[in-house]
């Protein structure tokens, strides 16, 4: 069967399993040469393909229990965040992380230790998380946590389903008063500015920032930086709309075909841009923002990975300590300015401190672009790996679809202490990805 | 206010399990009925967190026909709508050579669906409402070499809801056949079946639900299946004989 991430690159022949049980995936595990699991393929690239077995974890989507005193959910792995949300927004509850989509699985999301718009404040989704139940390359279930094999639940909390295959959870929500989010956009002509508003909104739970990567000159790093908090009932204009949770779910656009390689070319992407700049600059101020618009506005567009044509997009999120962030920002951005290359989702955000042992986030600032495969823009990507090199930082896992062996090890000293811990572990061999293969993780 | 009651008969395939999420989502109460039912504790528990709604779980077994009448007996309460996703496949080739199995699939895609469903209308008769939900197959529209067996059981359950609804149709009672088309489930996994064609579990529930709702008498899952099959109805015996469809 033919499988890619959301990217739609690389596109790999893969034979898929769909295990029922819990037996039937250990008969896996314990037969199979290679594997890796599979959520929601939310992941960009092939972080979750095995070419000779990839587990499909969609029959493991039961939810468990639940106490309403500490807000703990317990969960199979291949539960949605939009499921999570569906259920408990309802009763008064918010998953504490999330991503900017809610079709990705509690595995996935423990998998690549995702972040979300309050990574400033409330760090990863590692946060969240009590526990994890994990299948080990002897079939064996072990449950880890900060207490009981820390280890185990370091290595596996960003360790992209390679140290073994992600059963159960149980993980924390937050309690909301309303399902609507305060916003406040300011709009910032340049770069020094929009960083000078996140540095000045450290204590906003949400903040991320819209960049206009096409600005060149006094408009590098032109951006609308989005603040939010949960509202409370007192935030809303009537009784009415705090009692109800429930928010009509808006009609959804899908995207019917793939859109022809040009359509999103340098014109038409800073055109939009521009718009979109003006058009967030005369909103300022404060809005009430439904939390499917604030937090998950391109779900709105099911497909919306298709605009990009056949072949398919690659992402680049990298992370830059705060030191260099200024420096290497300007960079990135004078780079993909000057390659005219259009990015049409940008994402700027600041990242609070972090520690653990092989996620993705760092105490600075973390830039998303993403580019239509060609020759021009795989050439790009490669300069901007450099220059995130040279300035210290690192590349988020679940965006890479091509980056080399040596970048990454260039980039993170982490790498071969991972490695290590899993050949200690007896997973390197069984828990393999098409994404670890080409990295040598 | 009481929640009204859904029986699922089967519950343990995919499209039971998808109806019972999708009536739990619109307010029911939930009754799964299963061989080995305790087994399905854990989509009990499930449907109970994300609906916040009571399930319960009854034993079940659509062979053993003489235990039927019990069955609806014992329920705790007599369900609003009930749900037959019984059914069986097998495999045509042990099919036609494999007595027993052949009778197996015969009993558990006709037999033992009428049953239940005929106890069931008799209660739903004398309580003078209620809707009969009958999971049947396309397969039952015309007998084709590749799953005659199946489809020969299929169209013998198609007609007894047929005949169910036209005799309880002045009732009160309302029975709906669903004709689901391809449908992406255990039943057909590994089977090469066309996209544009092959229908997920959650929509066959969607479209049960809008048909109990609306009081629709034959459903599909995909509209298109209602033009195939005027097509595949209509062809000559003469020439599907000699057909490999």
């Amino acid at each position: 069967m033919k499988l890619s991430g959301w990217g739609r690159y690389p596109v790999l022949d893969a034979r898929t399993y769909r295990p029922r049980s819990v037996d039937a995936l250990r008969d896996l595990v314990l037969s199979e040469p290679h594997l890796v699991a599979r959520g929601n393929g939310r992941a960009y690239g092939d972080s979750a393909i095995n070419t000779s077995a990839t587990i499909e974890t969609q029959h493991f989507n039961r939810m468990i229990a639940f106490d309403p005193d500490t807000g703990q959910l317990v969960a199979e792995a291949g539960v949605l965040l939009g499921d999570i949300i569906a259920a408990f927004l309802p009763r008064g509850w918010f998953p504490r992380v999330t991503p900017g989509t809610k079709f990705v699985t509690i595995g996935g999301a423990i998998a690549a230790d995702v972040h979300g718009k309050n990574h400033h404040k409330d760090g990863s989704f590692r946060a969240c998380v009590d526990w994890i139940d994990i299948m080990g390359a002897d079939g064996e279930i072990r449950r880890c946590s900060r207490e009981e094999d820390a280890t185990l639940f370091d290595h596996t909390l960003g360790g992209m389903g390679l140290t073994g295959i992600i059963l159960r959870a149980a993980i924390r929500l937050r309690p909301v008063e309303t399902a609507w989010i305060r916003q406040t956009t300011i709009a910032a002509p340049n770069l020094q500015s929009a960083m000078a508003a996140f540095e000045a909104a450290q204590d906003a739970t949400y903040s991320v920032a819209w960049i206009d990567c096409l600005g060149a000159g006094g408009n590098l790093g032109r951006s609308l930086v989005m603040l939010g908090e949960h509202a409370e009932c007192s935030d809303l204009p009537s009784v009415q709309a705090c009692a109800s949770f429930n928010i009509k779910s808006k009609r959804k656009l899908s995207i019917p075909l793939d859109f022809p390689a040009f359509t999103l070319n340098g014109l038409i992407v800073r055109v939009f841009n521009s718009l979109y700049y003006w058009a967030g600059a005369r909103k300022k101020g404060e809005q009430l923002v439904d939390w499917d618009s604030y937090f998950y506005p391109l779900d709105a567009i099911l497909g919306w990975n298709r605009i990009y044509g056949r072949k398919g997009f690659a992402q680049f999120q990298c992370a830059l300590p705060l030191q260099q962030a200024e420096a290497g920002l300007t960079a990135l951005l004078t780079e993909t300015s000057k390659a005219g290359a259009g990015s049409f989702l940008a994402v700027l955000k600041r990242f609070g401190k972090q520690n653990s042992a092989f996620s993705f986030p760092m105490e600075g600032y973390t830039l998303a672009l993403d580019f239509p495969v060609n020759a021009k823009s795989l050439a790009l990507l490669e300069r901007l790996d450099k220059i995130t090199v040279d300035h210290g930082g690192r590349f988020y896992l679940a965006k890479d679809s091509r980056m080399t062996a040596a970048t990454l090890r260039a980039s993170d000293p982490r790498v071969d202490g991972f490695k290590a811990q899993r050949k200690s572990q007896g997973l390197a061999t069984l828990f393999q990805s098409a994404q670890s293969e080409r990295l040598d993780l | 206010m009481t929640k009204p009651l859904v029986l699922i008969l089967g519950a343990r395939s995919d499209i039971g399990k998808a109806v019972a999420h999708k009536f739990a989502s619109l307010g029911y109460a939930v009754q799964l009925a299963a061989r080995n039912a305790s087994t399905l504790d854990p989509d009990k528990a499930d449907i109970e967190l994300r609906y916040a709604v009571p399930v319960t779980l009854h034993e079940f077994d659509a062979l053993a026909t003489e235990t039927h009448e019990a069955f609806v007996m014992g329920l705790p309460k007599l369900p609003m709508v009930a749900v037959c996703a019984v059914g069986l496949m097998g495999q045509q080739a042990v099919n036609e050579r494999d007595i027993a199995a052949a009778v197996r699939v015969m009993r558990s895609n006709y037999e033992g669906p009428a049953s239940i469903m005929a106890v069931l209308a008799n209660s739903f008769e004398e309580r003078g409402n209620g809707t009969l939900v009958g999971v049947s197959s396309v397969a039952g529209e015309r007998g084709r070499a590749t799953n005659y067996v199946y489809g020969s059981a299929k169209a013998g359950f198609t007609a007894f809801l047929s005949g169910l609804r036209n005799r309880l149709s002045k009732r009160g009672v309302h029975v709906v056949t669903v004709l689901p088309g391809f449908v992406a489930t255990q039943m057909t996994e590994g089977m090469d079946l066309p996209a544009k064609l092959t229908a997920d579990p959650r929509e066959v529930a969607d479209t049960i639900a809008r048909a109990v709702e609306r009081k629709k008498d034959v459903i599909y899952a995909r509209p298109v299946w209602r033009m195939i099959m005027l097509f595949i109805r209509n062809i000559p015996e003469s020439i599907f004989k000699r057909m490999k469809i």
